[in-house]
């Protein structure tokens, strides 16, 4: 069976000024894959992620080269609103609007200037199903969403980034705050979610890239030192580093 | 006791007396206004104190209505915060969201050297540059109106309004500036509907600091609004503040007489003014830390 190719980098290089946090990296992601990436702290993770969605640019001090492709297409080269549209990104704190449930997952769509009720609420509606958070929350669409717990707060952040339909997810570390509750039912609904969408999950907690990578990508110091099954890449590492990281040896 | 320890309570009592020092004063002048001003409402009353239409202090019969004087100070400073806030608005936004590098750097500097400016400089070119303009664009017997003094306080202000609306502005989490693009709002929709929003006590509270500094400017006022103790109808009429009445006339005044009271009844008027506008700015700046 011939894997489709959703994302493609081709000799990425990052720099932050002097730094250099990603070292001409290849690497290809499958569609509807988890791909989980561990690594240290200041291995390139969180910057690889927000290359694919251009948010680094926002960094003044950030310059780059190489190519990204999804679907064969130089993100470069594409609009980035709409790359950002159809890239969608969970951070690592849930960070809700402080508005209604509502506006904040159909905040998205508002801003793309859809204004139909009806779509909109059913956007809100099949969101927040995916995220499994519809019954937690289904009677409380018009509370503000900081009344929410963290997890639940979290779930709508996956909610809000799924209304726009996007093709990727990117998630940076979404349950570094979470007990370990919140954190299953997040698991649970990646998951749910592969099947529609291609899901990239950085995470310092190696267990969580265990339970639910399909692929699991290792970064030492802006390299990709190891990219592999997930169960292959834990029980046989290739490379001694990784089986150090793994093993809790450093990091 | 060792010397050590005597050394660490004369510091910390001297650091204590310096801080107390700003609120001892602030006190000691209200004090002194109190008493200089209050003994002025036992011989003229207060309801034509304030309610007065004419400000004539030296002439016979003597009349101290200071409402001409209020709504001068009223007008030049709405009519400089209408200019102030939009302009400065901009001009925060894109220092904090849009300028990059050298751009920033000099826009923050020169804005910065305007807040250095002296206002009799201010003053001077708003004299010699912009009421002439004033008086041929709108074809006036004068330029020294209303609007000069508006202009020319919008501009004093500027510095005060950009940098702490600037500060508001950045002080905004990134997180949230990331969470909107990511969603795949545009540059200016993200601004517009998140950071402003978030931001907005901190632009309330430069907004009431613009209006502190505007009602209490003396020179610039005094300088180019032509000084004429009449109601104003329209911004294009010569007005006369209460800063710039106090100024102008203070000088000249016999000690002890009615006059002299009276310039400090106008003292307490601005006083309690500038006092209120900074109370409610002090009460966004709380409301943005919570």
């Amino acid at each position: 069976m011939v894997e489709e190719i959703k994302i493609e980098t081709e000799n990425l290089n990052v720099w932050f000024d002097s730094i250099h946090a990603l070292k001409s990296l290849n690497i290809k992601i499958r569609k509807n894959e988890i791909l989980g990436i561990i690594g240290p702290a200041n291995s390139g993770k969180t910057t690889f992620l927000r290359s694919l969605n251009r948010l680094n640019e926002l960094n003044p001090k950030y310059h780059s080269s190489g190519k990204i492709y999804i679907d064969n297409q130089d993100i470069s080269k594409s609009d980035v609103n709409l790359l950002r549209r159809r890239i969608g990104m969970v951070f690592a704190l849930p960070i809700p609007l402080p508005i209604s449930v509502f506006d904040n997952i159909s905040y998205g769509l508002r801003m793309q200037g859809v204004r139909d009720k009806k779509i909109l609420s059913q956007a809100v509606e099949k969101s927040l199903k995916a995220a499994y958070l519809w019954d937690e929350v289904k009677d409380r669409l018009k509370e503000n969403s900081l009344k929410l717990s963290g997890g639940q707060q979290q779930r709508l952040c996956i909610a809000r980034a799924l209304a726009t339909e996007p093709e990727v997810i990117l998630f940076d570390e979404p349950c570094s705050g979470l007990d370990p509750i919140s954190t299953a039912k997040i698991e649970e609904a990646m998951f749910k979610l592969k099947e529609n969408y291609t899901l990239i999950l950085v995470t310092n907690n190696v267990k969580q890239a265990a339970r639910v990578g399909d692929r699991t990508a290792f970064f030492l110091s802006g390299e990709l030192i190891e990219l592999n099954k997930t169960d292959q890449l834990f029980t046989i590492p290739k490379n001694k580093r990784t089986e150090d990281y793994i093993m809790g040896k450093f990091g | 006791m060792n010397l050590k320890k005597i050394r660490e309570f004369i510091i910390e009592r001297l650091i204590f007396l310096g801080g107390m020092a700003s609120i001892i004063f602030v006190i000691l002048i209200f004090a002194f206004l109190l008493k200089e001003g209050l003994p002025f409402f036992r011989i003229y009353p207060l309801k034509d104190f304030l309610g007065g239409r004419f400000w004539y202090p030296i002439s016979e019969p003597v009349q101290f209505g200071i409402k001409p004087l209020i709504l001068g100070s009223l007008i030049v400073t709405g009519g400089a915060i209408l200019i102030v806030v939009p302009l400065g608005l901009a001009t925060a936004i894109f220092i904090a969201e849009i300028a990059r590098g050298k751009t920033k750097e000099i826009l923050k500097c020169s804005i910065e050297f305007l807040e250095t400016t002296p206002s009799v400089v201010i003053g001077f070119i708003g004299l010699v540059v912009l009421a002439p303009f004033i008086r041929k664009v709108f074809s006036l017997p004068t330029g020294l109106t209303a609007l000069c003094g508006s202009i020319m306080l919008a501009i004093m202000s500027t510095p005060t309004v950009v940098s702490i609306m600037e500060d508001a502005i950045t002080a905004v989490p990134k997180v949230y500036k990331e969470a909107a693009l990511a969603i795949g709002a545009t540059h200016w929709q993200t601004i517009w509907r998140v950071i402003l929003p978030a931001a907005s006590s901190g632009i309330m509270a430069a907004v009431m600091l613009g209006i502190g500094r505007c009602i209490g400017e003396t020179m610039v006022v005094l300088m180019v609004t032509g000084n004429a103790a009449v109601i104003p109808k329209t911004l294009l009429q010569p007005v006369r503040t209460l800063t710039a009445t106090i100024a102008s006339e203070m000088g000249e005044v016999v000690q002890g007489s009615e006059h002299y009271f009276a310039l400090f009844a106008l003292g307490i008027i601005l006083f309690s003014l500038s006092f209120i506008v900074n109370l409610i700015a002090d009460f966004f700046i709380h409301k943005g830390v919570k």
